[in-house]
């Protein structure tokens, strides 16, 4: 049966829902996002309606530009780990029986279960110094008194990763399973060790995955707002948590919605340049 | 209402359940059909629902007018529909709590009904600070609840307290704090220059105010928490963790007698006395009734009452009060407050909240 192009309007019918859903719930708050940045913000009162540009100057600045920075190289780190992690616990999952990799899987997902919240409180107390872990290595002989790791930079990208890993174990897995075994086979036939055959058969094979897997990561962590506050000091607290104390305590709405509209614009940004660079490899 | 110390609720929450106890107190009766009314704002949730069954059947009762409360949304977005309201003739409320800062923010539009002192009994007994007055001495608001923020301790770590809030930029204190994250909310600004420059008045001036910023970077090095979420920082002094730090008194002193190692100090500089006002909006034409509400809340016993209960400090005079010395201190003190600059929060808060932002992330 040869499939005609749409000629009618009924036609199209099938992409009214899809259409609508976007224009609910990304097009119209995005905009009136857009619209209330170049507001005029009141001190203490709202804002009223107009079209400044004081927001957006006010956050070109050396400091928030730190800030942007850090947010961005802080979600950039936690990708390239998770991904450095869970793509080869994933390979070897693959390997595994069936048994075995239900009991991963139904482990991972119940991790996602676990609200931010809950993730970063329980990291807090096995940071902390009066309850933590290095009150085990003390008995072991192997530190001299217990000590807090938080808050640090090591604390918060623990939790951060801790709350990806999942997510990115779970893309990575579909990818993996139906990757034809008999690649490998091919390779190790060949001579190739199974290290040299695992970068240099199966990591080029499933580049575009992999990438697509980084940013996913990569999105999820520019959006954490949680962890790095009760994990990190103010030095690493990112975008998202200025965000937050402009649109909830300052009630700065405008100042907010500027700021996030360009953390919008830079991932997208990021995510184009991948992308971009991704496909012209594939060309070459 | 101690088991719900115990679990980090809200201060919110902790003063609703405290009038809760109040309302327990007072024998349940039906509410008669009323003739006259008044429509009350007060923060929305648990709080609310606790006036509503305990606080305002009872001011029916001894005043014969019917109370419907508002939930009013915390932060100053009330003070902008009621502006807007107002402009439009409208009171979504007659009376409304109010923070400080939105008070005076209020009264640069008129948006308060002037109040008569004459018409509120214990107008004399009030403290100078829960008096809010126009430029032009008149009246805008009365002081509805009040609290102290003060030094804390984990008793273990330091067997004598502290007695001066100079003990933050001890060197000794090293990553050992546990301060509020917000320039408005900490009011370290006028710690530092209550402590260090003489008074807040040094904060009249921008050279006064970058100066105590400066003094105030100092703390960086002996902060390990700036703290948004109370209960991270209460669970953190209950065990030591975090060993010192600015907290809420009455609270500390709850926890302090379920048992835990903290206690909460008033420096020789005084606590931080943060409060909220009640205020009639200039749409209302309440006058009256509004002045009898105000003046039952202004009572002795009821100020009495809710010290009790509900861990607020007393707007009154001590010496109007029926609080023996333990119930005062569990609340209060003697110590001349430091009071927080308003002004500046409505005048400069951008400026002091980017200068803020930028001192202790930068």
């Amino acid at each position: 049966m040869k499939r005609e192009p749409p000629r009618t309007i009924a036609d199209y019918a099938p992409l009214a829902f899809p259409a609508i859903m976007l224009i609910v719930f990304f097009v119209v708050p995005f905009s009136t996002m857009i619209a209330v940045s170049f507001f005029r913000r009141q001190q203490g009162g709202f804002y009223t309606p107009d079209f400044v540009i004081d927001n957006y100057a006010r956050f070109l600045s050396a400091f928030f530009g730190g800030v942007l920075g850090f947010s961005l190289m802080l979600a950039i780190t936690v990708a390239v780990i998770c991904v450095a992690i869970a793509f080869p616990f994933t390979y070897l999952l693959t390997k595994a029986s069936r048994r075995v990799q239900i009991v991963w899987l139904v482990c991972l997902l119940s991790v996602l279960s676990l609200s931010e919240v809950i993730i970063g409180f329980a990291w807090s107390t096995l940071f902390s110094r009066t309850a933590g872990i290095t009150n085990l290595l003390v008995p072991l002989g192997l530190m001299s008194e217990s000590q807090a790791l938080l808050p640090g930079i090591g604390a918060v990208l623990t939790g951060m990763v801790y709350q990806a890993l999942p997510y990115t174990i779970l893309v990575l897995y579909p990818a993996l399973v139906r990757l034809d075994p008999t690649l490998l086979e091919a390779a190790r036939t060949l001579g190739a060790s199974p290290l040299r055959g695992f970068f240099g058969i199966i990591v080029p094979a499933l580049r575009n995955t992999i990438v697509a897997t980084l940013i996913m990561v990569f999105v999820f962590a520019l959006g954490s707002y949680l962890l790095p506050q009760i994990l990190g000091r103010p030095q690493h607290w990112t975008l998202s948590v200025h965000i937050t104390d402009q649109a909830i305590y300052q009630s700065n709405m405008p100042f907010a919605a500027a700021m996030a509209v360009f953390l919008v614009l830079i991932s997208l940004a990021l995510v184009g340049l991948t992308l971009l660079v991704g496909g012209r490899k594939e060309v070459a | 209402m101690k088991g719900i110390h115990k679990m980090g609720i809200s201060r919110r929450k902790i003063l609703a359940a405290g009038l809760t106890g109040v309302g327990m107190l007072a024998v349940p009766s039906i509410l008669r059909a009323q003739d006259r009314s008044l429509k009350v704002g007060v923060y929305g949730g648990y709080f609310k629902d606790s006036f509503d069954e305990n606080i305002f059947p009872e001011f029916t009762k001894a005043t014969g007018i019917a109370v419907e409360s508002v939930a009013e949304p915390t932060g100053e977005a009330w003070l902008v529909q009621l502006e807007q309201a107002a402009r439009a003739g409208q009171a979504p409320a007659d009376v409304s709590m109010m923070s400080q800062v939105a008070t005076l923010k209020g009264q640069e539009t008129e948006l308060w009904t002037p109040l008569d002192p004459a018409k509120i009994g214990h107008y004399d007994d009030l403290l100078p600070q829960f008096i809010s007055k126009y430029p032009d001495s008149r009246v805008a608001g009365i002081g509805a609840v009040a609290w102290y923020i003060t030094l804390v301790t984990n008793t273990d770590t330091y067997p004598e307290p502290p007695d001066s809030w100079a003990a933050l930029w001890d060197p000794e204190n090293r990553d050992r704090l546990g301060l509020l994250a917000l320039v408005s909310n900490s009011f370290l600004l006028e710690v530092t220059a209550k402590t260090f420059m003489g008074g807040t008045d040094s904060l009249d001036t921008e050279e006064g105010q970058l100066a105590a910023f400066e003094k105030l970077a100092e703390v960086k090095p002996n902060v390990r928490l700036w703290y948004r979420d109370e209960a991270q920082f209460e669970q953190a002094l209950k065990s030591g963790e975090i060993p010192m730090g600015q907290y809420y008194h009455d609270v500390t002193g709850l926890a302090a007698a379920d048992g835990f190692p903290v206690r909460s100090t008033f420096p020789k500089e005084g606590g931080i006395q943060d409060s909220g006002n009640w205020v009639l909006t200039r749409a209302s034409d309440k006058t009256e009734e509004a002045h009898v509400f105000i003046d039952y809340m202004s009572q002795p016993e009821i100020q009495s009452l809710m010290s009790r209960k509900v861990g607020t400090a007393p707007t009154l005079r001590r010496d109007t009060l029926d609080l023996t010395d333990e119930e005062f201190s569990a609340v209060s003190s003697e110590i001349e407050p430091i009071i927080p600059r308003y002004d500046l929060y409505t005048t400069k808060s951008d400026w002091l909240n980017q200068k803020w932002t930028e001192m202790i992330a930068g």
